[in-house]
């Protein structure tokens, strides 16, 4: 993938750096990242801003063993989508676990990581990413 | 004048390849040509040309497709449209043509798809790739497209036992098709054990069970109905071609076993053609990844709900089983030069209807079917076409 821009990263800072997203108040549902209409009640939603706690389960993964250019150092990494409590799923990598034991319905909770660099001089991107509720608090 | 029914008079591809030795316009043109030789139809009466294509400005820098393949082509000064649905821009080309012909605005329509993939890196190309998925959302975080697929993968073997064998019995089928199929990419059997042994990419998605990088073109000459007689003794009919839309990240939908714009679109395809599933005599279903054609087997109807992988087991989707699918090989075996796989695919069911496919060939087909899909399911465009 060419470089992003500086621009193209921080409009997003916000909302990917918090996970913050929206939930329609009309229907009850949450949406991430935030959507500008809700796509089921149109011109009758009402979004209004929702930060999310950042705790879910796994929801399907893959272990990634060929990746783009800005991720190489780091394979084999685990990517999945994660289910979070409020509903909402995302895709994110899962760290701090041996990819031998993740699994399907494994609560995981979020942290904020390097997500990749272009290069030794170019931009930085941060954002989330998830680990495995058990390590971090040492229950579920 | 507004035409009832779309023909399919015309239909050619350039050889599907790595192929260093051409260029974006080389393979175009040759695809083009071979189906307007095909058709009958002289340069001078085409008033229409469409090209699907995904990612030419990415993959060869080259974008405005249209006016380049009119100007190459020596087409003179007709209109020209260009139109991208990712790995369904092919499909979303030969139904652009068919509307415009619909519509009595054109008469006779050039539709061309290509793609040249390897004129950068292995690694660039599934980076373009990806973009078909929800780049902000997904590639950016580090899920590649197999990754993608392999999350479908992975829920499909949770929740309906699918295993690892069924992943490689799709590549084992559809490479013992392109054997037959002198256009293809791959054109030799590979053995089971040696799909199960190769490398994972994306666990548990392996490099067998994912379609290539492929440079190819394809190219169908469609026009009025009342005018197919002119040019040929032999003309397919488009008995509909319908379309539908979902998320485009995977993670927006309620499941992620079954794609609910194919399941939309054969359904309504068929009701437009007046036709059941068993009427359809043959199938080109989109197999980016193979646990894709087990999916879509489900999906369109040739399998209940979670039992793709038994139709494989029980020779169902083979050369002579009830509902053969992919018999070029699909994209796993033919190769998938993206913006040309959904005219490639119709290039297939043509010489099917018209007897020619060869040592491929079902016997007496007279009705078939062709799903492309974008993305990870988020464009479904799907053919029906009878002789």
């Amino acid at each position: 993938m060419a470089e992003q821009g500086v621009a193209q990263v921080w409009r997003r800072i916000r909302s990917v750096y918090n996970i913050q997203g929206n939930k329609c108040e009309t229907c009850g549902t949450y949406y991430f990242p935030p959507r500008p209409v809700c796509p089921t009640c149109r011109r009758k939603g009402k979004l209004v801003e929702h930060q999310f706690k950042g705790l879910g389960k796994v929801y399907s993964f893959a272990v990634v063993r060929q990746a783009p250019e800005n991720f190489k150092r780091q394979l084999p990494y685990v990517i999945a989508e994660i289910e979070l409590d409020e509903g909402a799923r995302l895709t994110g990598q899962i760290v701090n676990v041996d990819p031998e034991d993740v699994e399907i319905g494994m609560r995981v909770r979020a942290c904020f990581r390097k997500i990749k660099e272009y290069g030794s001089s170019g931009l930085i991107v941060y954002g989330y990413k998830f680990e495995p509720t058990m390590k971090v608090t040492g229950h579920k | 004048m507004m035409s009832d029914r779309v023909a399919i008079v015309g239909a050619g591809m350039s050889k599907f390849g790595e192929l260093w030795d051409k260029s974006l316009i080389d393979i175009t043109l040759e695809a083009g040509m071979y189906s307007i030789f095909d058709s009958g139809v002289s340069g001078s009466e085409i008033d229409g040309l469409v090209v699907g294509n995904m990612s030419a400005g990415r993959f060869t820098g080259q974008e405005h497709l249209g006016a380049m393949a009119v100007d190459m082509g020596g087409l003179g000064s007709i209109p020209s449209y260009s139109v991208e649905a990712g790995c369904a821009s092919g499909g979303a080309a030969v139904r652009q043509a068919y509307m415009a012909i619909k519509s009595g605005e054109h008469d006779v329509v050039l539709v061309l798809g290509c793609e040249k993939m390897s004129d950068v890196s292995q690694t660039e190309a599934m980076n373009t790739i990806s973009v078909a998925g929800d780049w902000e959302n997904e590639g950016m975080f580090g899920a590649t497209f197999p990754a993608l697929y392999a999350f479908m993968a992975r829920r499909h073997m949770m929740e309906y036992g699918t295993t690892e064998e069924h992943l490689a019995k799709v590549t084992v089928k559809n490479h013992a098709n392109a054997a037959h199929n002198q256009w293809a990419q791959f054109q030799r059997p590979v053995p089971l054990e040696v799909v199960m042994r190769s490398g994972l990419i994306a666990d548990p998605i392996r490099v067998l069970h994912s379609s290539p990088v492929t440079d190819g073109a394809a190219g169908l000459v469609l026009c009025r109905e009342d005018l197919a007689k002119k040019y040929t003794d032999t003309p397919v009919y488009v008995e509909s071609s319908e379309q539908s839309s979902d998320t485009l990240a995977l993670h927006n939908r309620k499941s992620i076993t079954q794609m609910d714009a194919v399941i939309r679109s054969t359904r309504s395809s068929l009701k437009e053609a007046k036709l059941t599933i068993n009427d359809i005599d043959v199938f080109e279903l989109h197999d980016s990844f193979t646990i894709g054609e087990i999916i879509l087997t489900e999906d369109v109807g040739i399998a209940k709900k979670g039992e793709g992988g038994k139709a494989l087991d029980e020779g169902i989707t083979e050369i002579g089983g009830k509902f053969p699918v992919n018999t070029s090989g699909g994209l796993k075996a033919r190769g998938h030069p993206v913006g040309a796989t959904g005219v490639a695919q119709i290039v297939e069911l043509v010489l099917q209807l018209r007897g020619d496919a060869e040592k491929r060939q079902v016997d007496g087909a007279e009705k078939a079917m062709a799903v492309n899909i974008g993305g990870t399911g988020a464009t479904s465009i799907v053919h029906i076409l009878g002789r």
